[in-house]
């Protein structure tokens, strides 16, 4: 019953330390893609792609969802994460050095950068991973949100073996037999496994719960994971078994389709009307998410020539469109709720004298991210068919809706503080 | 055998409705309308808090011998959501309409994360652990 109590949960500093790094990452992946010579949006297999990639995918996300299931599960699935202070050490230092360090040994090509981001990498997720399987498999919580997020954790487990293994194996510690095939599982089971399972997981529990939409229907919540996870599995024999290649593009498109369908059509019918920012970052994330699924379904009739290009749109559209929009929209519900919670908490004062939620964070300060947010999307999808040039404002306008959200989680700490907060 | 879940979570329900019924009106500011949906719910949120309290608690706790767990922390959540309502009711009073939705921004949050845990893991242990579900939802109805 550990999950009913947060005083059991972890403490403030645990998920926000997390949360404040992450947007640090949005600002250096901007700035690394900015100036000439950068090839980042000619292929997802240029050095600047894969350096990119990772700086979002493991900077950001990769942060951010960690400080939030630290945070959540108890409350989703009854299950806290253990040494919760702990994990989040490690994953602020793993994170705050394996993701640079990556990125510049990818960047680079060289070996010395890469086993230390190995290393760094390995101390960021493997106990995270420990954690993580404990809570999931403690949990009470039954159903598909709980079931959808034990495929993604199993998911992530995959993602991170396979990138520990490429890391050392590019940096000359064991030979690697056949490269584009494991970065291809890598990639799938880290996107379509880790990340998509987890949103729908979360999703299951979140929108119904904040938006006060109706709840996903049961029979759907089962047979999208089943669709999901069949998919996957799918896309990864596909290779050994040609004939799964149709079903397995059909799973993975057509289960993105759904998932966000049904979610814009559950939030038009919300009974909650208030403009929220956090609506609309979920709205935009699930437009993307449709617009990716389409493409991924195009790619299969696209000429090898646009191959290239049109993949790295598929990229911008899933990670920053997507991935990054549902990220920022939660952030903004679940700090300045901690805030306003461990304040009352702690028995600062009752909750009249205290800062509410929209007093932790300007609904302007939020708007003016949610735009800047917009913009880089909107500009960096078509970018890889553009001159090279062309993709500058759209990085210009990443690096400061980095800063504006980073800015942002630290107006919440320092209103936490000024209250007598205590973060430990 | 989840007559508790099925009752309480519809009463959950209910409260969720009024609660988005009282906002949206504060939103396009029909400050008497608001006044009404706020008192409605608030009355029946009030009404849902002294179900738990008075019904289904004590039975849980004697029946699991667990008095100081959860149901503890279900009660002192239950002080917080009473302290965000008096701080709305306040605001609704004053018609200062940031604070309102300030603060049921807050409960909102507070309330739906409450009815999660005992939606998925309160209520289906005293569903099972109960011996008769029925009666005491006829208590609480009756209540």
């Amino acid at each position: 019953m550990a999950g009913l109590s947060y005083d059991q949960g972890p403490v403030l500093a645990a998920p926000l330390r997390l949360f404040t790094l992450a947007p640090l990452f949005l600002m250096l992946a901007a700035v690394a893609a900015i100036g000439p010579g950068h090839d980042w949006s000619q292929g997802r297999w240029s050095p600047d792609a894969l350096a990119l990639t990772h700086l979002l995918t493991l900077g950001y996300l990769g942060a951010a969802m960690q400080g939030a299931l630290l945070q959540m599960l108890p409350v989703m699935l009854g299950a806290p994460l253990r040494w919760a202070g702990g994990l989040s050490w490690c994953g602020l230092l793993g994170l705050a050095t394996g993701a640079p360090l990556l990125a510049a040994g990818l960047r680079w090509g060289e070996p010395a950068l890469l086993s230390a981001a190995l290393v760094a990498l390995a101390l960021a997720w493997l106990p995270f991973l420990a954690g993580l399987a404990g809570a999931l498999l403690r949990t009470p919580s039954g159903g598909a949100a709980a079931w959808a997020m034990r495929m993604a954790g199993l998911a992530l487990l995959a993602t991170v073996l396979s990138g520990l293994a490429l890391a050392g194996g590019l940096a000359g510690h064991w030979p690697l037999p056949d490269l584009p095939r494991l970065v291809d599982l890598h990639a799938g089971w880290g996107l379509f496994g880790w990340i998509t399972l987890l949103v729908v997981g979360v999703a299951y529990r979140v929108v119904p719960m904040l938006q006060l939409t109706p709840a996903y229907p049961r029979r759907l919540q089962v047979a999208l994971v089943c669709l999901l996870v069949a998919g996957l599995l799918a896309w990864s024999l596909a290779d050994e078994l040609v004939w799964l290649r149709a079903p397995a593009l059909a799973a993975g498109g057509g289960g993105g389709l759904l998932f966000a369908a049904v979610t814009l059509y559950l939030q038009r019918r919300r009974r909650r009307r208030l403009a929220d920012v956090t609506l609309d970052f979920w709205r935009l994330g699930l437009v993307a998410l449709v617009l990716a699924a389409l493409l991924y379904l195009a790619l299969a009739w696209l000429p090898a020539t646009l191959r290239g290009a049109v993949e790295v749109s598929l990229g911008v559209l899933f990670l920053l469109g997507f991935a990054a929009s549902l990220v920022n929209g939660m952030l903004y519900k679940i700090v300045p709720f901690l805030a306003w919670f461990h304040l009352h908490g702690q028995g600062a004062a009752r909750a009249g004298g205290l800062p509410n939620m929209h007093e932790m964070i300007a609904e302007a300060a939020m708007r003016r991210h949610f735009r800047l947010h917009l913009v880089a999307v909107a500009w960096l999808t078509p970018a890889p068919f553009l001159p090279a040039w062309a993709a500058a404002p759209g990085l210009l306008a990443l690096a400061w809706s980095g800063h504006e959200l980073w800015c942002n989680l630290r107006a919440a700490r320092a209103r936490f503080l000024v209250h007598g907060g205590r973060l430990g | 055998m989840n007559e508790i879940t099925e009752y309480l979570t519809e009463e959950h329900e209910h409260c969720d409705s009024l609660f988005a019924a009282a906002e949206n009106a504060v939103g396009e500011g029909d400050w008497a309308l608001a006044g009404e949906r706020f008192a409605a719910f608030q009355d029946d949120t009030l009404r849902h808090f002294e179900h738990e309290e008075a019904v289904l608690f004590p039975e849980f706790e004697a029946c699991t011998g667990m008095a100081a767990g959860p149901t503890m922390v279900m009660r002192d959540e239950h002080v917080q959501m009473c302290d965000a309502m008096e701080g709305m009711a306040t605001a609704l009073a004053g018609r200062d309409a940031r604070a309102y939705l300030g603060l049921s921004e807050t409960l909102l949050m507070l309330m739906r994360q409450h009815n999660l845990k005992e939606e998925q893991i309160l209520y289906p242990m005293a569903d099972r652990a109960l011996p008769d579900g029925a009666a005491l939802v006829a208590r609480m109805a009756a209540a």
